[in-house]
């Protein structure tokens, strides 16, 4: 219980133990658990944006789907209304044709009548001739009554 | 001298435990006793060990504990041994065993450290860990049974008398040595802060200053807060000191008195005085081993199903009947009882001492003029 040297012995014990710790632990453990205060916060951080990234990824594709399926009913809606055309337009060709044929056909038939009006036409004199042999009982001579045979024909 | 019958009593016992090992310089002239009753007149001064109080006090101030130097010197290695292994090999990622244990340790003292001290040094935290720690440790000697080490050292030296103490927290130049280191430091920083005329002034001028009209009164003021101010500068290394040395010294009292009075009561009995027939000085150590050797035994072939509980519990009273009665069973609770008590205390006092050192600390860098 006496105060004596023992004093100043564990006073140098005393700074000697505190200077190691201030050289060898406490910077070095402060460090690290710095580090990973750091690491920790940035991993969390990390995570934070992660979550944003994929809300707004999340929104993005909705938003993608979204025109996807306007452009899919635009598709859709434009063909319909293509193929509405071409029927349309089918018909109208078929109409247009149609008609094209018909006036064709009356043509051909008036060529055909008119044609058959001329060989008629050619024909009549030698049938008049032949009826009014018979009528007659003799030869007519076609050169004399030609004129009338012409005036015949045109009237024909 | 009666030495052999002075250390069986209940005083010898005590002063016993309270004696540091003490090596020192006996001055010239002085009359030593020896243990056979004859006197023994030195001629010159001479370094030795103190076999004796007394000759421990005739050393004065040339004299070393050297088992409160060599326990710091230890407990303060092992500190530094695991705190810096475990900083080596410290990972960021993944923490053994160790290193969280480490890590919760300093967690706490920084915590500490940075709730009280709000300015820039270096030192502070590296000096807190090292307190709380090594004080702690330094209490903790505390809570090995009294007896054990002191008795081992006996063995080894093979001196009955030797003197050891374990604790260093309970010898007063330990908790003042590192109280006046504290306060060292305190006057360092307070000079290297504010300026040998700042700390001179902060002595002087405060908490009593007139203003300039009435600067006569400072003539009276200025004694009167020097007186103050020393007193309180003072009373902090010495009641930082003290407040440590008393509560573990009242503890470790608490311990020896208990290991007394219930040791006392055991070899009263009937088997102590056979062994100690036999085994004369050495009685204390044969005869607690062989007491906890039996009973563990028996405890032990209950366990393992040879001895029905009924029989187990007869036989240990038996038992404990033989060997001191019922004291070594109160002993052993009395000593549990005020162990769980003691665990607290010197928990509580090392961090006092932390956070007192640290305050203290932060009172030297703090600036008075910026308070008002």
């Amino acid at each position: 219980m006496n105060i004596n040297f023992t004093i100043i012995g564990q006073s140098l014990i005393f700074i000697s133990f505190v200077l190691f710790s201030l050289k060898f632990i406490w910077p070095v453990l402060l460090g690290v658990m710095e580090e990973r205060e750091k690491r920790i916060a940035e991993g969390l951080e990390n995570a934070d944006r992660a979550g944003k990234d994929l809300e707004l990824a999340q929104k993005r594709a909705g938003e993608t789907l979204r025109e996807a399926k306007e452009q899919a009913a635009q598709i859709v809606n434009d063909a319909n209304k293509r193929a509405a055309q071409i029927i349309e337009e089918a018909k109208e060709q078929g109409r247009v044709e149609g008609e094209r044929k018909l006036a064709t056909a009356k043509q051909d038939i008036e060529r055909e009548i008119s044609s058959a009006r001329e060989a008629l036409r050619g024909q009549v004199a030698t049938l008049a001739i032949a009826g009014a042999e018979k009528v007659l009982g003799t030869t007519v001579d076609a050169k004399a009554h030609a004129s009338m045979l012409d005036k015949l024909a045109t009237e024909l | 001298m009666a030495s052999e019958s002075e250390a069986l009593t209940a005083t010898g016992y005590i002063q016993h435990h309270l004696q540091n090992m003490t090596f020192g310089k006996l001055p010239a002239g002085y009359h030593r006793h020896n243990a056979d009753g004859t006197e023994t007149v030195l001629e010159k001064a001479t370094w030795t060990l103190a076999h004796t109080s007394e000759e421990a006090a005739a050393m004065g101030f040339n004299a070393v504990h050297l088992d409160t130097l060599g326990w710091s010197l230890a407990l303060g290695i092992l500190f530094c041994f695991i705190f810096g292994r475990a900083a080596k090999r410290a990972s960021i990622d993944k923490p053994t065993g160790l290193q969280s244990f480490v890590e919760l340790v300093f967690e706490f003292v920084n915590k500490i450290v940075i709730d009280t001290f709000h300015y820039k040094n270096r030192l502070v935290g590296p000096m807190a860990l090292t307190i709380f720690v090594w004080v702690f440790l330094m209490n903790f000697m505390d809570l090995v049974p009294v007896d054990w080490l002191p008795t081992l050292a006996m063995k080894i030296s093979g001196d009955d008398h030797l003197f050891f103490k374990v604790v260093p927290t309970t010898d007063p130049n330990a908790t003042l040595g590192m109280a006046f280191t504290v306060f060292m430091l305190m006057i360092i920083f307070s000079v290297k802060e504010k300026g040998l005329l700042g700390f001179i002034k902060e002595l002087t001028c405060h908490p009593f200053f007139a203003p300039k009209k009435f600067w006569y009164a400072n003539f009276f003021l200025v004694p009167a807060n020097t007186l103050l101010e020393t007193v309180a500068l003072i009373a902090k290394p010495i009641s930082l000191g003290l407040r440590l040395f008393g509560n573990l010294y009242a503890g470790e009292m608490i311990f020896i008195l208990i290991a007394l009075i219930f040791s006392g009561m055991a070899f009263s009995s009937f088997t102590a005085a056979g062994f100690a027939s036999f085994f004369a000085g050495s009685v204390n150590v044969i005869y607690w081993l062989f007491a906890l050797v039996v009973i563990v035994m028996t405890l032990w072939l209950n366990l393992k199903g040879k001895l029905s509980s009924g029989k187990a519990y007869l036989l240990l009273l038996i038992e404990l009947l033989f060997i001191g009665g019922l004291s070594l069973l109160g002993g052993g609770l009395a000593h549990f009882g005020w162990l769980v008590l003691h665990v607290l205390v010197i928990t509580i006092q090392a961090l006092v001492f932390t956070v007192l050192t640290t305050v203290y600390m932060a009172m030297a860098h703090a600036k008075h003029d910026e308070e008002h």
